[in-house]
């Protein structure tokens, strides 16, 4: 009992250490890999501008449901004026980054580990190796920078979408008054509260993307194995998601 | 890569239209234009006996407007009084010298702010113009204290 | 390659290479020459680390004991850039191609030219159409690598092997899995390519009718050791039980049909 918890332990660990390692070896190939902007371009395209029906369906819902809510919830002390200003502190703050970068693992984060996967058991990486290219530069590097300039801006469209979702519900549906709603929120939302959104959403898509690259390029070269990146992905991408969230909010309150 | 050119203007438009959510963002939920203008507009100057929870950013409104912020909230030794300092937006540049500046509060729980009420006079205010009438915050428990002596005195 | 070194006489050179991966010993002091000019086929049962020794020449991994030499060079001493300095030199054809998808055909065969060298856009044209058209597939050069059959595949991967001209050209079992046709027209491709290009080819492989076509040279590979070598011919007639096994093809002989199993009846019986 007690060695598998060990056995536990030390994977994580290990996990964690490769991870790191590989980081660096990205940081190694950043500079080349931006003398190749046709490359990121591209997996900027793959990872945000694919990913935008989603970030934009879920954004607006999110919003409406928020709208309901809060709503609901402030009617009960009689404080509905407070709407806008509520709902656009929890958009901005949590909400939009958090579940953007779900989302994002879900979508792109999932892409990159099986393309990668794929392409480990297609030998395609094995290829480039032999031809003197380091798949790090070519492939890794790329999509890790195309992730990481995606999920802020996917962050801001969701909040964006999300104001609108919770405006829909609040003013148009359910009487709270236009000029109310948004001078509250213009008088509660700070510039800093949106740095915190944009920093949250840079630190998730660092996060996610490297676990998501990371999970593809150590994928067991199997169609099993592609299959578990992707899982990994998912899960790792979350779990590390909302942790981080808890030390940024921890540190910027 | 065939499509290559095709995907660079999607591309270009997600990246267009995510500054463009973050521009939105900046400018029309929060305050932006007053934080930044700082240096810009004139100051007026009102002193209080009690300024309650009244905080630095706080909003100086006309009727309901937002005209201003709190830019400082200082005490005064000589006079035993805080001297509240505001920033006016340049653009509202005809206050009436014999306008009130009263503490109020949104809602029941909300925040502090500053009401204006435009007085009478042809007279508007300069920069450094100082408020003659003001009417200090309401603090809850002197409101307490004053309608229990005003029940027990029946 | 470089000037300043003198060319020896095999561009490949492995002496006494031990490997092992995972506890199991793949190759058990392994040693072979592989000459200039010449084509060369590694034969051998399935298991007995084809892959592997092609591994170590590319220096994917490093041998645990024993030298791996490359054109003069000491494959498994040699820091990350001069290993891909060295890998600029050789050109590798894989067992499906390995041809990158997200790239067109021209795309792919001009990947080693463009990532490597600042040539013109009409220089990198006439280059890989001039490959594309060695391997009859010139036509094809718009297609995306899903839209290949796989023979056409290796047909590509072997113009991309040889676009940046190398002197070693590796062969990873080229005829797996294709049709009489297209069989064909690899055996043909890669004699072809040799003799023309003035290179050295390895050709890893246990399609043995194949190899006695084309193959100057053979090496048999069993145990992590060299169990026979010399002309294909030479192969054919020799008398020892494995080559003999191997060479024709039957079932049972030193390389056992079975798996090492208990008594056969005795399990049963449990």
């Amino acid at each position: 009992m007690s060695n598998t918890i060990v056995k536990m332990l030390s994977d994580t660990l290990a996990g964690f250490g490769a991870a790191t390692w590989f980081f660096f070896r990205i940081l190694g190939q950043l500079p080349q890999a931006l003398l190749r902007p046709r490359l990121i371009v591209h997996q900027v395209h793959n990872a945000g501008a694919l990913s935008l029906v989603i970030i934009m369906t879920c954004g607006l819902f999110v919003g409406m449901v928020l709208g309901l809510q809060g709503f609901d919830m402030l009617a009960r002390f009689g404080s509905e004026s407070a709407l806008g200003s509520a709902a656009a502190l929890a958009l901005v703050k949590e909400l939009g980054p958090v579940v953007a970068a779900l989302l994002f693992a879900g979508r792109a984060g999932t892409a990159l580990a099986s393309e990668i996967g794929l392409m480990r058991a297609t030998d395609q990486l094995v290829a480039m190796e032999v031809m003197a290219v380091d798949p790090f530069r070519y492939v890794v590097a790329p999509r890790f920078l195309g992730g990481i300039i995606a999920l802020p801006l996917l962050t801001m469209i969701f909040i964006a979408i999300g104001i609108f979702g919770v405006q829909l519900i609040g003013v148009q549906q359910l009487g709270v008054d236009q000029g109310t709603f948004w001078s509250q929120m213009r008088g509660s939302v700070e510039i800093e509260d949106i740095m915190e959104g944009l920093i949250k959403g840079c630190v998730f898509g660092v996060a996610c993307s490297l676990i998501a690259v990371y999970e593809g390029f150590t994928a067991a070269p199997t169609a099993e194995g592609v299959g578990r990146a992707t899982t990994r992905t998912v899960v790792n991408s979350a779990v590390m998601t909302l942790i981080l969230d808890y030390m940024i909010t921890a540190i910027m309150l | 890569m065939q499509s290559s050119r095709a995907t660079e203007i999607v591309t270009g438009a997600f990246v267009l239209f995510g500054f463009a959510a973050l521009f939105f963002l900046v400018t029309q939920i929060t305050n932006k234009d007053f934080s930044a203008g700082s240096s810009g507009g004139y100051i007026l100057i009102a002193n209080y006996q009690n300024v309650g929870s009244l905080k630095v950013g706080a909003p100086v409104s006309m009727s309901g407007v937002t005209v201003g912020r709190v830019e400082e909230i200082t005490y005064d030794q000589q006079q035993y009084r805080a001297v509240v300092k505001m920033r006016i937006n340049g653009s509202f540049d005809r206050i009436p010298e014999d306008s009130d500046a009263s503490i109020m509060t949104a809602g029941l729980l909300g925040g502090q702010y500053i009401s204006v009420t435009a007085g009478g006079s042809d007279q508007f205010f300069k920069s450094g113009g100082q408020f003659m009438v003001v009417q200090d915050a309401l603090v809850l428990e002197n409101l307490i204290n004053k309608l229990a002596a005003s029940f027990s005195a029946k | 390659m470089t000037s300043d070194r003198p060319k020896t006489f095999n561009l490949v050179e492995i002496s006494d290479v031990h490997y092992s991966i995972g506890g199991r010993d793949i190759f058990k002091g392994l040693t072979l020459e592989i000459p200039r000019g010449k084509i060369t086929a590694i034969m051998g049962p399935s298991g007995t680390g084809k892959t592997t020794l092609l591994r170590l020449i590319t220096g994917q991994i490093r041998p645990s004991r024993g030298k791996v030499w490359v054109d003069g060079q000491d494959v498994s001493r040699l820091s990350r850039q001069e290993l891909y300095l060295l890998r600029q030199q050789i050109g590798m054809l894989f067992q499906n191609g390995a041809l990158l998808t997200d790239l067109s055909v021209f795309e792919n065969v001009a990947f080693p030219v463009r990532e490597h060298t600042d040539l013109p856009e009409a220089l990198i044209r006439h280059l890989v159409l001039t490959k594309l058209q060695a391997v009859g597939l010139r036509g094809a050069h718009r297609l995306m690598p899903h839209e290949l059959s796989g023979g056409m595949a290796r047909r590509v991967a072997l113009a991309r092997a040889m676009v940046r001209d190398p002197d070693l050209l590796i062969y990873d079992e080229p005829f797996a899995g294709l049709d009489p046709i297209s069989m064909g027209v690899i055996l043909r491709l890669l004699r072809k390519v040799n003799d023309a290009l003035g290179i050295t080819s390895i050709v890893v492989s246990h399609d043995v009718d194949e190899i006695a076509l084309v193959a100057d040279h053979s090496y048999i590979l069993a145990g992590g050791k060299v169990v026979a070598s010399g002309s294909p011919k030479a192969l054919k007639n020799d008398q020892s039980a494995l080559v003999r096994q191997f060479m024709n093809g039957l079932p049972d002989g030193p390389v056992p049909f079975h798996y090492p199993a208990p008594d056969y009846y005795s399990d049963l019986l449990d």
